[in-house]
């Protein structure tokens, strides 16, 4: 039994696929306690996918994929702050507009040109496989990102709590707009290579939502979300192997699952606590 | 903080506003405010005051003229902790995961290092903040957890902790009970008397006079500036306010015995709900309430 339970961990291949997995699930939920209080959730989605053709050109001009998904990453969030300025519509539809060109135009290039890129593997990751290259590039990626909100996330929590004052005590809010913005497609890019395009959003929002549901306290918040994201990485890379599943599958399933049992189960915000508080005071009421 | 023997004041000139969507939210405003002195700011909605707070903050440049404060440019006044913002309560997300202790810590971060991690000193002036306040008790609570009063005051504490000079204060009774009410005016009286520039954009005119000195009359650009007893007069508010103002007067309202010179009530968003001396509704028009009047007369009569 205990045998067949160590197998995936004697497969180097495993290994690196968990190590890698936690990593980034460790620094995405890092993210993600700023990403869901900025209210930035959709723009998460829309960078995850708006960085596809940089990925696909990265690979025909033989540089980094990051690079090239860190480019178009940016100029979509910079296209879409152009496009709300100077039109009347809302954020919701300029996201919508402007990340699926980008997404369409990623398909397109994969598609004319298929030898060279897996479609599949840029769409639903594909860490079991991933390269010793990627692997480096993700450990850098997570590395600065650790160090920049380590040293900097009082600021950043400043300016997603309150803008006005952040620039008030004469803090450059454009340079915090952009490290979180660059934070996040380079977070995106990463977490490309574990769960996909497609889920992406999910590591970058789900274990923030979730850890926002169990406390008031930032500093819990940000504990809870780390903790999650790399708990949900390492058993969800863990058991795709006895699944022979997805395994950005695995770990968005099962962060999900935590989610949904913070929304139920949540000792204060959760959905019995709250119907509990409702019989009190209708108790009390009679 | 700047230095003691520096003159503390607020220079609006000819300043001009327009947003990308070629909105001209301000047009050549001007105004000038000195230390020690609470200033209301008084217009509609969409009059500009929130504009005119962007740009005393930074937030926007104008696009012509200067905003100077205690003679520098608003950019430099910012890195030295002049202006302290007291946020409008609709601004704020209260469900946020902060502490009442982590908002007035925020106030400190201008002066704290590239980590901002507190020193003793910023721990000891956010303490200060918060009793001068009376809410130390409630320094770990979470903020959605306090009354509309409470939430007010915390955030004062944070301008206060910020030791800035110039306060900005956005509709601060908008959602305040009576006493915080007092208390706040209270501790703005005080501020003034520290030499402290406070400027409140307010819409509850009656306020104004019991606690500014000063009125910036605004509508797309500074109609009137000045002294309140010279500003503050029902020609200029009529003008400010154009026909949105709510009259009350006596002279047509149901309110009896009045001797034939008119006073007028006049609120900005809010119909002014009047008791007369009987304590009964006083209604703003005579017409259609004959009944009304007949019966209270017939009641002062049975006295």
């Amino acid at each position: 039994m205990i045998e067949t339970l160590l197998t995936p961990l004697h497969y180097d291949y495993m290994l690196r696929a968990i190590g890698v997995s936690a990593l980034i699930g460790g620094v995405c939920a890092f993210l993600s306690c700023f990403i869901t209080l900025k209210g930035w959730s959709l723009m998460g989605d829309a960078l995850s996918h708006s960085v596809v053709p940089g990925v696909a050109l990265a690979y025909y001009a033989g540089l980094p994929f990051a690079a090239g998904a860190f480019v178009t990453g940016l100029l979509a969030a910079v296209g879409m702050g152009f496009v709300k300025a100077k039109t009347r519509l809302r954020e919701d539809a300029v996201i919508g507009v402007v990340f699926t060109a980008f997404f369409a135009a990623g398909l397109l290039l994969i598609s004319l040109y298929p030898s060279q890129i897996d479609l599949r593997s840029i769409i639903f990751g594909n860490i079991l496989g991933i390269a010793d290259s990627d692997v480096w590039q993700i450990v850098i990626i997570s590395v600065v990102t650790l160090l920049v909100l380590g040293f900097k996330w009082r600021d950043l929590l400043l300016y997603c709590f309150d803008a006005n004052q952040a620039r008030a005590l004469g803090l450059n809010t454009t340079v915090l707009h952009f490290t979180l913005l660059t934070l996040l497609s380079a977070t995106a890019v990463a977490a490309l290579q574990t769960v996909g395009a497609c889920l992406v959003v999910a590591m970058l929002v789900t274990p923030g939502a979730t850890a926002y549901l169990l406390t008031d306290r930032f500093g819990k918040m940000i504990g809870i979300a780390t903790a999650m994201g790399t708990g949900t990485s390492i058993v969800g890379a863990y058991a795709s192997y006895f699944f022979d599943g997805s395994t950005g599958g695995c770990i968005v399933t099962l962060q999900t699952l935590l989610f949904v049992a913070a929304l139920v189960f949540g000792p204060k915000h959760g959905l019995l606590a709250a119907r509990a508080r409702r019989r009190q005071a209708a108790e009390g009421r009679a | 903080m700047i230095a003691a023997t520096a003159e503390l004041s607020i220079d609006v000139a000819d300043v001009t506003v327009s947003y990308p969507n070629g909105h001209v939210a301000l047009h050549e405003a001007s105004f000038h405010l000195g230390g020690g002195s609470i200033c209301a700011l008084v217009g509609v909605n969409g009059s500009g005051k929130s504009t005119l707070f962007k740009a005393i903050m930074g937030i926007v440049v104008p696009a012509a003229g200067v905003v100077r404060i205690a003679g520098r440019p608003v950019r430099e006044a910012l890195k030295q902790n002049i202006v302290a913002y007291v946020p409008q309560a609709e601004e704020v997300d209260w469900s946020f995961p902060v502490s009442v202790w982590d908002v007035v810590l925020m106030g400190r971060y201008g002066y704290m290092n590239f980590l901002r991690i507190p020193r003793a000193e910023d721990k000891r002036i956010a303490e200060e903040s918060l009793r001068r306040v009376g809410m130390l008790e409630y320094r770990d609570r979470q903020i959605g957890e306090l009354s509309g009063g409470q939430r007010k005051r915390v955030f004062l504490a944070r301008a206060l902790a910020q030791r800035g000079r110039v306060i900005l204060l956005d509709e601060p009774f908008t959602g305040v009970d009576v006493t915080t009410e007092a208390a706040i005016i209270a501790l703005l009286r005080e501020l003034r008397d520290e030499g402290h520039i406070m400027l409140v954009s307010t819409h509850n005119l009656g306020s104004v006079p019991e606690f500014c000195d000063h009125v910036v009359l605004i509508n797309r650009t500074v109609l009137a500036a000045g002294p309140t007893q010279e500003v503050f007069t029902e020609e200029n508010l009529l003008r400010a306010f154009g026909g949105v103002l709510r009259h009350f007067r006596f002279d047509e309202s149901t309110v009896q015995k009045h001797d034939g010179r008119a006073v007028t009530l006049l609120t900005d968003d809010e119909r002014p709900l009047v008791f007369g001396k009987g304590g009964h509704v006083e209604y703003s028009k005579r017409e259609g309430r004959e009944d009304v009047i007949r019966k209270r007369a017939e009641d002062e009569e049975d006295k």
